[in-house]
């Protein structure tokens, strides 16, 4: 039950949306994104390449059962029937278990087109830390990915190290960024790479007489180190671009953006739908290649 | 000759006495944020139980992470040569000795007299080293005695995904959800563990006689998943394990002239 | 494109690069790994509008890279790699 309530920092709130200026009715193409991922899941429609609905969930327990319920969130509010739609990509964690998907493609190559879309072709470098992995992408000005690496090994610098930490701390989730810089002067960080060990080092600090916001500082520092190094090893070009649960996090981000050094791109959209939107692109694309479920 | 091995490990701080090849006293406490403290309560445990005092001991020797903190040796050796000293003390055709600490895993070549040739460990990552069975254990709410013979009882390969302690721990919480018996989750993470100790092993190259030290050679989950793995009949343990590097450093240590 | 397979965890980096602009799916890398780390696909994951063969790293191992290939990187005596060397082409690079 303590697990419910640590959730709630990514529990987004569930929204749908449809675009009034277009109809379903007088378009080419109608593609679907679907992106699983292991918080939350989204589905993006696209009518001939522009938005045209789109729906934002928690991801359930079940896989396949999540894929249909964003989707039916996104089609929901448009009145289009499912079978209006000439092409489905499914992409994420959890991109196996979209059922009605034609196709998968990587949630590498799709964030990098849905940031494209969103951020403009400018883009050229996309930071994305979610609960349990880190994506740093560079793309070029069509969005295609040019270089990337992705750590889905290591819990440290992920959402999921993060709660880890609170956890011990006993800090919300919600108040990481505010309590992290509650501190006289800002600590340097932790040591231990490893969340195991940065939290038998954090034991030792509070022994020492460390406060729990400069404890929690020191770990944030060392978070924001870790994934600076990481998203450095491809480097980093402007525009720059965050997204992912953790670019709420302003205990982390507000100590990793110094030492990029650039002033991350902003946007009107809703970041969280950059995987299925990319995804949706894609299918847009192979429609035009002739490669849709309705030929020519 | 009466000597003394300390071991200040990560986790816990090991003292052996040994005269004339027999152990007269041993100890083991926790580290905890003092190592010289433990190190001197440990050797105290260690004289109690062999009913000598401090001037009976002729040397001391030092070993573990926490070597330094053992103020009073004669002589402090590096991991690599207490593996080395002990292996080779208990069995004479060693070439291959392993020990996972609580915090660290290591291999060690040997030479036929059992000197180190060459050595890998598998350092700074919870799951690589002991702290993953005993992580797992408290995900799984199974003693951690209870682990090893849990996983004798199931025969099913299930690979782990995770490669890190806390990814790992959400998994098998997974596989719990699941309904996967005790037995093929302990299994696996048997398995999982195994198979990351002897990947480091490989690095130096398997040859026989293969040694392990450590408290991990008391799991028979995790021995009979190394043996699996290596493709091997018999790995050798001495007596007292988890004294393994304590009485290497108090062979080394005796040896200093 | 560079694809960065693997991790970086406490223990240090763990990547094996692909180029796969340089790349042309010819397999050797494959048949030259005991470990099996490397498979070709017709299409690459990453890159959906590409319309040639690619290698990439099989996804069971991105997270045991370090592990998979120690067989291969011996402390002692390291030899050039088997992969690197059956490419020929410069496409793969390991980070450790």
């Amino acid at each position: 039950m303590g697990e419910e309530k640590r959730q709630e920092f990514w529990r987004w709130t569930e929204s749908n949306w449809k675009n009034p200026e277009l109809d379903w009715e007088n378009t080419k193409y109608i593609t679907i994104g679907i992106d699983v991922g292991s918080v939350s899941s989204q589905a993006v429609i696209l009518a001939d390449g522009e938005i045209f609905s789109y729906g934002n969930m928690r991801t359930g327990s079940d896989s396949p059962g999540s894929a249909r319920n964003v989707m039916n969130f996104a089609l929901e509010v448009t009145g289009m029937p499912e079978d209006r739609m000439d092409y489905c990509i499914g992409t994420g964690y959890g991109r196996v278990n979209v059922p009605m998907a034609d196709k998968t493609i990587t949630e590498i190559a799709c964030h990098a087109r849905g940031a494209n879309f969103i951020y403009g072709p400018e883009v050229r470098t996309v930071l994305d830390v979610g609960g349990q992995d880190i994506k740093a992408i560079q793309c070029d000005e069509r969005g295609k990915v040019t270089n990337f690496l992705m750590n889905d090994k290591c819990a440290a610098g992920t959402g999921r190290g993060m709660e880890v930490f609170s956890d011990l701390l006993g800090i919300p989730i919600t108040e990481v960024g505010d309590r992290s810089f509650q501190v006289e002067e800002e600590p340097e960080a932790v040591s231990s790479t490893c969340v195991v060990y940065a939290k038998s080092e954090a034991t030792a600090l509070l022994r020492k007489g460390w406060s729990t916001e400069e404890v929690l500082a020191a770990y944030c520092r060392a978070m924001a180190e870790r994934i600076y190094s990481l998203v450095g090893r491809i480097g980093v070009v402007p525009s720059f671009a965050i997204t992912g649960g953790m670019a709420k996090n302003r205990g982390v981000i507000d100590r990793l953006m110094p030492m990029v050094g650039l002033e991350s791109a902003k946007t009107n959209w809703d970041t969280q739908i950059a995987g299925a939107l990319g995804a949706a692109l894609f299918g847009y694309a192979l429609c035009q290649k002739g490669k849709g479920r309705k030929k020519g | 000759m009466i000597t003394a091995g300390i071991d200040c490990g990560a986790k816990s701080t090991k003292t052996v006495i040994i005269k004339d090849g027999q152990i007269l006293g041993k100890a083991i406490v926790q580290t905890g944020f003092d190592q010289k403290k433990a190190v001197h309560e440990s050797l105290g445990k260690a004289m109690k139980e062999a009913g000598i005092s401090r001037e009976e001991i002729d040397k001391i020797g030092g070993t573990g992470s926490g070597r330094n903190s053992v103020d009073m040796a004669d002589k402090t050796v590096n991991d690599i040569k207490a593996m080395g000293k002990s292996a080779h003390y208990y069995f004479k055709n060693a070439r291959t000795v392993s020990d996972v600490g609580a915090e660290e895993g290591r291999a060690v070549k040997l030479d036929e007299k059992g000197n180190p040739l060459d050595f890998a460990i598998n350092e700074k990552c919870a799951a690589g080293a002991g702290f993953f069975i005993e992580a797992m254990a408290r995900a799984l709410e199974t003693p951690l005695e209870e682990m090893g013979p849990l996983a004798r009882q199931s025969d099913k390969v299930i690979p782990m995904n995770a490669q890190c302690v806390i990814f790992a721990e959400s998994e098998v919480v997974g596989l719990i959800h699941a309904k996967t018996s005790k037995e093929d989750i302990s299994k696996s993470i048997h398995d999982a563990m195994a198979s990351r100790i002897v990947s480091m092993i490989r690095r130096i190259g398997v040859n026989e006689d293969v040694v392990m030290l450590g408290g991990v050679a008391y799991n028979p989950g995790f021995m009979s998943a190394m043996k699996r793995e290596l493709r091997l009949d018999n790995i050798y343990i001495p007596d007292i394990p988890e004294y393994g590097m304590a009485v290497g450093a108090a062979i080394a240590a005796a040896e200093e002239i | 494109m560079l694809a960065n397979y693997g991790y970086r965890d406490a223990s240090g980096d763990h990547f094996i690069t692909i180029d796969t602009d340089k790349c042309n799916g010819c397999g050797e890398c494959v048949t030259a790994c005991p470990q099996g780390v490397f498979v070709v696909l017709d299409e690459d994951p990453n890159d959906p509008l590409r319309d040639d063969p690619v290698a990439v790293v099989v996804s069971d191992k991105k997270k045991k890279l370090k592990y998979e290939c120690n067989p291969c990187k011996s402390t002692f005596n390291r030899p050039p790699l088997p992969c690197v060397i059956a490419c020929g082409q410069g496409v793969i690079s390991h980070s450790w």
